[in-house]
């Protein structure tokens, strides 16, 4: 891993490579399976489950309906309460307006909370660019950071490393970025936490600028909610002096009722806990407490183009709980840098090409990601059909068809590749339309059965490299029902 | 009651027997299926590669095909749940593109009436017990989208609970897919193929001679998976366990 997910191949090819490696494989299997089960019990407690989740896909959808003026009203709450309002159309520009808010501080290092948001744009590498470091400070970030490797889940960045790699990360790299691991650390949880609880602190004390992302932001007063783990979001968001935060414009809710049914879908699809530890609320600046200077970087950077498109939609509904990524069987085996961006796994592979398109090769694969067994759409505490969505992506990427791109109404043209499929798919639906050519194939089939290979070439070598093909029967069901009317049981 | 048998296209050139077992089960029950010889394909392997064009011809003919009964019985989940929720989707589509309500009501016209076999027994005749009898021991895998999809429950189960002689074992792991997935089983072959191994080395262990499916498309990759990997565990469909009696075993 470089840190950068740019000419990544497309999933086919990652996900192949990742599948084959067994430390990573079982690394993924066990905490993939220990967090579904949880999950499973703490959302089995509640009786009126199903009533909460269709709440929260019905309080979102109704928001992003009226997103314009939510998003409106949260900017003039906002600026009430003393903060500053940034609106960005995409990674770039929100990238230029964070590193020119670092910049006129005079500091040259940040400290950051764990933000899906930032990691979409790039932020880290935008501001190492301008001279500026910026500290990760959750403990599974910082594990990501000092590996100089890539996040590969949502909510445990570091799902795919185990206790000993992360004992040889803190003992090689910690001293590059500052306090260095302890002589002798083991491999002992508390032991590495104690370690990245030392290194951490010197870098929260001494920091003058946090950067944060958003797990909501409520419209009716303009407030913040970042919901975690270890407090260090708490710190970070407490104790600079100034506060950037980076927010999707889907993360908005109308009032703090709305915001009460997302607090209690969130920590038991991720964590499986009743409640968070921690749930840090801001709005603006508060005199003699906290930062004195606020700023929030609202980011579109592809959200309206989806919101255009009335089954992709569903997505922005999302609030990044990773339950469809634990029980996926495909991220289970693939990994979660094998989806060539910050959001891996299923929402990942519908998210994804919604917003960075289906031109390049990583996200026209990404739709078909799935054997589209719909573990996701069952777990999802918003309900999002994501094999709806995968489906809709699917036709997008073959066919191409009516979608919005920064804002315009265009055609996309189907992706490269497909012509030889599209063929295939074309030819299999002619014959399908005329029993008597289904009737003849099948005969042909029959009478050649004998002569059928066990290894096929081209791409049913896909197939027969690890699965035998079937034996063609004798006779179709349809030439035996022809021959009997039916009549004849064995 | 006029019933029509979809045997599916998969089922039709590959598996025949499946739809034999549907057909000598249900007259057992007192349902003389028909088979309506215009059908074909559902069309899910176009639809969910994307080729959504593809599909309409073929849900034109189902609609066509199946006219006038009163219920169409599948013995597939996957393309029972692929009229149900996907036709609907269809028409929903091309009436939004402009071209008319004709889809709208060929899914309709289906969608209510098509059922997957244990359903069809289950929820139209009220039967659990079919008078099966089968001595072996089998393992039954809830295929995804008659799982997820139709939402069948428990209903499998009791058909097979009430299968007599059979010895029913409990597959760690059932719920999780077998990694068939249509195309993405050659578009993903890797992943696909850990997932297929994963399912065979679960059904191995429970030490059954037969796994069970209501799906034979997904008994195409895990049996394909076992044969390869030199497994003697029979992949069979849950139609010809309950056809199977001490006179005629399928
Ligand atoms: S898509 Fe649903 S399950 Fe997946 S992260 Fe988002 S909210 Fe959670």
């Amino acid at each position: 891993m470089s840190g950068t997910y740019l000419g990544m191949p497309a999933f086919p090819e990652a996900a192949a490579t990742a599948t084959a490696n067994g430390r990573l494989r079982a690394n993924l299997t066990h905490a993939t399976h220990t967090i579904r089960d949880k999950r499973a019990a703490a959302v089995g407690e509640l009786t009126d489950w199903a009533a909460l989740r269709a709440a929260g896909a019905a309080v979102k959808d109704r928001t992003l309906r009226h997103l314009d003026h939510y998003l409106t009203q949260a900017e003039e709450a906002v600026t009430a309460a003393g903060g500053t309002v940034h609106w960005a159309a995409d990674a770039r520009e929100a990238n230029r307006i964070v590193t020119r808010l670092v910049r006129e501080t005079g500091e040259r290092e940040v400290v950051k909370v764990k933000s899906m948001a930032t990691q979409e744009i790039g932020l880290n590498a935008a501001l190492a660019g301008a001279g500026v470091r910026a500290y990760e400070t959750d403990l599974a970030e910082l594990i990501v950071q000092l590996g100089d490797d890539l996040p590969s889940h949502i909510l445990v960045p570091a799902i795919h490393r185990n206790r000993q790699e992360i004992r040889e990360i803190f003992t090689e790299r910690m001293a590059d970025w500052g306090r260095p691991a302890p002589v002798g650390l083991s491999d002992r949880p508390g032991e590495l936490a104690e370690a990245a609880r030392l290194h951490l602190r010197e870098k929260f004390l001494r920091a003058k600028v946090g950067i944060s992302g958003a797990n909501f932001l409520v419209a009716e007063t303009g407030t913040l909610v970042v919901v975690e783990s270890e407090g260090n979001g708490r710190m970070c968001v407490t104790l600079p002096e100034t506060l950037i935060s980076v927010v999707g414009i889907e993360k908005v809710v109308p009032t703090w009722r709305d915001l009460e049914v997302y607090l209690q879908l969130l920590p038991r699809s991720s964590t499986a806990e009743r409640m968070n530890p921690y749930t840090s609320t801001w709005t603006g600046t508060t005199d003699s407490d906290g930062p004195r200077a606020f700023h929030l970087v609202l980011l579109d950077n592809g959200r309206t183009d989806a919101l255009a498109d009335t089954v992709g939609r569903q997505a922005l509904r999302c609030i990044r709980c990773s339950a469809c990524l634990n029980v996926c069987p495909v991220y289970e085996r693939a990994g979660g840098h094998a989806y060539g961006s910050a959001y891996p796994g299923p929402i990942g592979a519908i998210l994804t090409p919604q917003l960075r398109g289906t031109t390049s090769e990583v996200d026209a694969s990404l739709p078909y990601a799935s054997s589209l067994c719909g573990a996701c759409y069952e777990v999802c505490p918003v309900a999002i059909d994501i094999p709806e969505v995968l489906v809709h992506l699917r036709e997008r990427v073959v066919q191409g068809g009516p979608a919005t791109v920064r804002g315009q109404r265009t055609r996309l043209k189907p992706a490269k590749g497909h012509a030889a499929e599209r063929a295939a798919m074309r030819a299999a639906r002619w014959a399908l339309d005329r029993p008597g050519v289904l009737r003849a194939g099948q005969r042909v089939a029959a009478r050649t059965r004998r002569l059928h290979p066990g290894r096929l070439p081209g791409p049913g070598r896909a197939w027969t490299d690890t699965r035998e093909v079937p034996a063609v029967p004798a006779e179709s069901f349809r030439d035996w029902w022809r021959r009997t009317g039916g009549r004849e049981d064995r | 009651m006029r019933v029509a048998l979809f045997v599916t296209c998969i089922n039709d050139t590959l598996y025949p027997r499946t739809g034999r077992a549907v057909v000598s089960l249900l007259r057992r029950l007192g349902v003389e299926a028909e088979f309506p010889e215009a059908q074909s394909c559902c069309g899910q392997p176009q639809f969910n590669t994307g080729y959504r064009w593809e599909t309409e011809p073929l849900v034109r003919r189902f609609a066509a095909a199946f006219a006038g009964f009163d219920y169409v019985v599948t013995p597939s989940g996957s393309c029972a749940a692929m009229v149900r929720d996907n036709y609907p989707r269809i028409g929903a589509k091309a009436a939004a593109e402009g071209r008319g309500e004709e889809l709208t009501r060929a899914a309709e016209a289906v969608v209510p009436r098509t059922l997957e076999l244990t359903e069809f027994l289950v929820d139209v005749l009220g039967v659990t017990d079919v008078g099966a009898y089968y001595p072996h021991r089998v393992t039954y895998h809830p295929t995804c989208h008659g799982l997820r999809m139709l939402g069948l429950g428990t209903k499998p189960k009791r058909l097979l609970d009430a299968v007599a002689g059979l010895d029913l074992v409990e597959l760690p792991g059932a719920q999780e897919c077998c990694g068939f997935g249509g195309t993405f089983s050659v578009k993903n072959a890797a992943v696909s193929a850990a997932m297929g191994a994963d399912k065979a080395r679960h059904i191995m262990g429970t030490g059954a001679q037969a796994v069970c499916t209501v799906d034979n498309s997904c008994q195409l990759h895990i049996g394909g998976t076992l044969a390869r990997l030199g497994s003697p565990v029979r992949p069979v469909h849950l139609a010809e366990i309950l056809a199977s009696t001490d006179k005629e075993q399928w």
